[in-house]
């Protein structure tokens, strides 16, 4: 189980109703409805993780999000996942405000594109970061709305967006005591449960 | 005319005629008294009566879905690409079901039949049959068979709708319902397609109002056309150019209104194969019974709450060439599902073939049917036979 996954586990609620944005192999779920009876669907258009969520028994619905929702009803899920895609979408403010209506609580999960490697790497080298966790190269990266942290909070703050919790972590989704310190400089990814 | 039966072929089978004296009340009004089913059967059928799919058939299908009559045998069953030994419905591990609808021409009771009533065949006089009828009819075939529940009930396009239905009338007698390149109901534009293809048939002066077995004729002209018709909507436009382009079958065009385009040639060849093979009063039911499909139509047209009922997990498939059932009409029944709250997933084929996709073993659809019949024979008891050949 992936670290943030474990992390993303703890908030949510037993028999609850979840719908996973970008859900992979469908890991997150196929874990929520052994562990928390929890009932829902992933979205997926990689056409590998769409198979192997077939086979792992997830219920999967082929959509490219940046579509749009539109077809979901109000209020029709209890929690909305999107983890670690929110940087790829065309238009995240729109996704994010459309994910606060289809469901009652968000988690959203993204890369600090202000953790200090980032910023050092732009400043000493004059270049777009490429890192381990961040391999691509800026033609070619699906990654086409960094953000950091502030930037997220002020969009909450914008929209009326409530952040209910916020967890900031490293590259590997480890708790370190001095992230606490300087969260926008050291984490390198937040998880965040949000509601309007 | 295969010199030996593939490995991944269920082989040579035969097809059996179950008998119901049970009468049979239908839509319209009427009933049937004593009828006939035409069916095959691939695979066995273990302990206790759980790994038994279901197969329904689309427009012009049949009972014979898999596998040769005999070794001289032309081609194998229409869906011959998904079931068998190792494919997408493993008849190493399921038993497989397909049987030929009433009101269908190859051995089932329909229009060709004699009416008992009258020692004539039934004609345009066959009660006009609907998604619901023929579901009905498929539960007493499943009594027969001693089927309490399907693992799995399967379609495409017209079969794909009774599969929808099944999850409907008998939610408790299904645990998994396939819904290939198929709608919850037809649009304008595809009742319109039908409408051609009937007029087609009834306007041709062989028609006989429907009585042309006792003038010993067949509307052949009639039925070519509405197969012709039928096959434009079933291919894509990209698919047509890819097969055929323009290329001339004689390299040259000739000034006058003979077949010159290798398309022509094509639709011909097709459209007059079919009209010597189906029967016209069936081709008028079937096209009808998909007109009148519409299971939200008794619900306010919400089908979220006409699926209301359902307690099988679902899934769905569409192809993104298929202009007769496109995956705008499949999306809608994903929609009414998730609405629903029922369990569905969804896998939209990049194919160029349009509707005709579903009959192809494209991998990427193989690989999501496959994968999802295999999660469900994984859950079926271990027979000792399986055991064995797991080694």
């Amino acid at each position: 189980m992936r670290a943030d996954l474990e992390i993303i586990n703890e908030w949510i609620a037993p028999d609850s109703r979840v719908l996973d944005l970008g859900c992979g192999e469908g890991e997150l779920l196929a874990h929520l409805m052994t562990e928390k009876n929890v009932t829902g669907y992933g979205l997926e258009i990689d056409h590998d993780n769409l198979t192997a969520c077939v086979e792992n028994g997830v219920n999967v619905i082929e959509k490219d999000i940046d579509d749009g929702l539109a077809s979901i009803a109000n209020d029709s899920f209890d929690t909305v996942i999107m983890t670690q895609a929110l940087q790829s979408m065309h238009r995240p403010d729109q996704i994010v405000d459309e994910m606060l209506r289809i469901g009652r609580e968000c988690i959203v999960t993204f890369p600090n594109f202000a953790h200090w490697r980032a910023r050092g790497y732009l400043a000493f080298r004059g270049k777009m970061p490429v890192s381990k966790f961040l391999p691509y190269t800026w033609y070619n990266t699906p990654n086409i709305h960094f953000c950091t942290f502030k930037d997220f909070e002020e969009l909450c703050v914008d929209r009326n967006i409530q952040i209910l919790e916020r967890t900031v972590v490293d590259h590997s989704h480890r708790h370190r005591w001095w992230i606490k310190l300087w969260p926008n400089m050291l984490g390198e990814i937040a998880i965040y449960r949000i509601t309007r | 005319m295969p010199a030996v039966i593939p490995e991944d072929s269920v082989g040579l089978v035969t097809p059996q005629r179950f008998h119901f004296e049970q009468p049979l009340p239908l839509s319209c009004g009427r009933t049937l008294d004593s009828w006939d089913l035409m069916v095959e059967t691939y695979g066995e059928l273990n302990a206790d009566a759980s790994n038994a799919v279901l197969i329904c058939h689309a427009l012009s299908g049949h009972h014979h879905a898999a596998g040769y009559h005999s070794m001289e045998d032309r081609k194998p069953g229409w869906w011959d690409s998904a079931i068998g030994p190792g494919k997408a419905i493993d008849t190493n591990r399921f038993f497989v079901v397909s049987l030929n609808n009433l009101g269908g021409c190859h051995g089932s009771t329909g229009p060709n039949s004699i009416n008992p009533d009258t020692n004539k065949p039934y004609g345009p006089d066959f009660p006009i049959m609907t998604v619901q009828d023929w579901v009905h009819s498929q539960a007493r075939l499943a009594d027969r068979l001693g089927v309490e529940q399907w693992a799995a009930v399967v379609g495409g396009s017209l079969g794909g709708m009774q599969a929808l239905q099944w999850s409907i009338t008998y939610p408790e007698r299904l645990r998994h319902c396939v819904v290939i390149a198929s709608a919850a109901k037809l649009s304008a534009q595809n009742i319109a397609f039908n409408e051609v293809a009937r007029q087609a048939i009834s306007k041709d002066p062989e028609f006989h109002k429907g009585h042309y077995y006792e003038q010993d004729t067949v509307p052949r002209t009639g039925l070519m056309l509405a197969r012709m018709v039928g096959h434009i909507t079933y291919l894509s436009d990209d698919g047509m150019r890819d097969k055929f382009g323009r290329e001339l079958k004689d390299g040259k065009i000739s000034f006058d209104f003979n077949p010159q385009f290798e398309v022509e040639s094509y639709l011909q060849y097709q459209g007059e194969r079919f009209s010597s093979s189906f029967d016209a009063n069936t081709y008028l039911l079937m096209t009808k019974a998909l007109d009148y499909f519409d299971p939200a139509g008794d619900h306010g047209d919400d089908l979220a709450t006409a699926l209301a009922p359902a307690t099988s997990r679902f899934l769905v498939v569409s192809f993104t060439t298929d202009w007769r059932f496109s995956p705008e009409r499949s999306r809608e029944l994903v929609d009414a599902l998730v609405a629903a709250r029922k369990d569905v997933s969804y896998a939209e084929i990049d194919a160029p073939q349009g509707h005709d996709a579903f009959l192809i073993p494209i991998p990427r659809y193989m690989e999501v049917f496959g994968g999802y019949m295999n999660r469900i024979a994984d859950a079926l008891p271990q027979s000792k036979g399986e055991n064995d050949n797991a080694r």
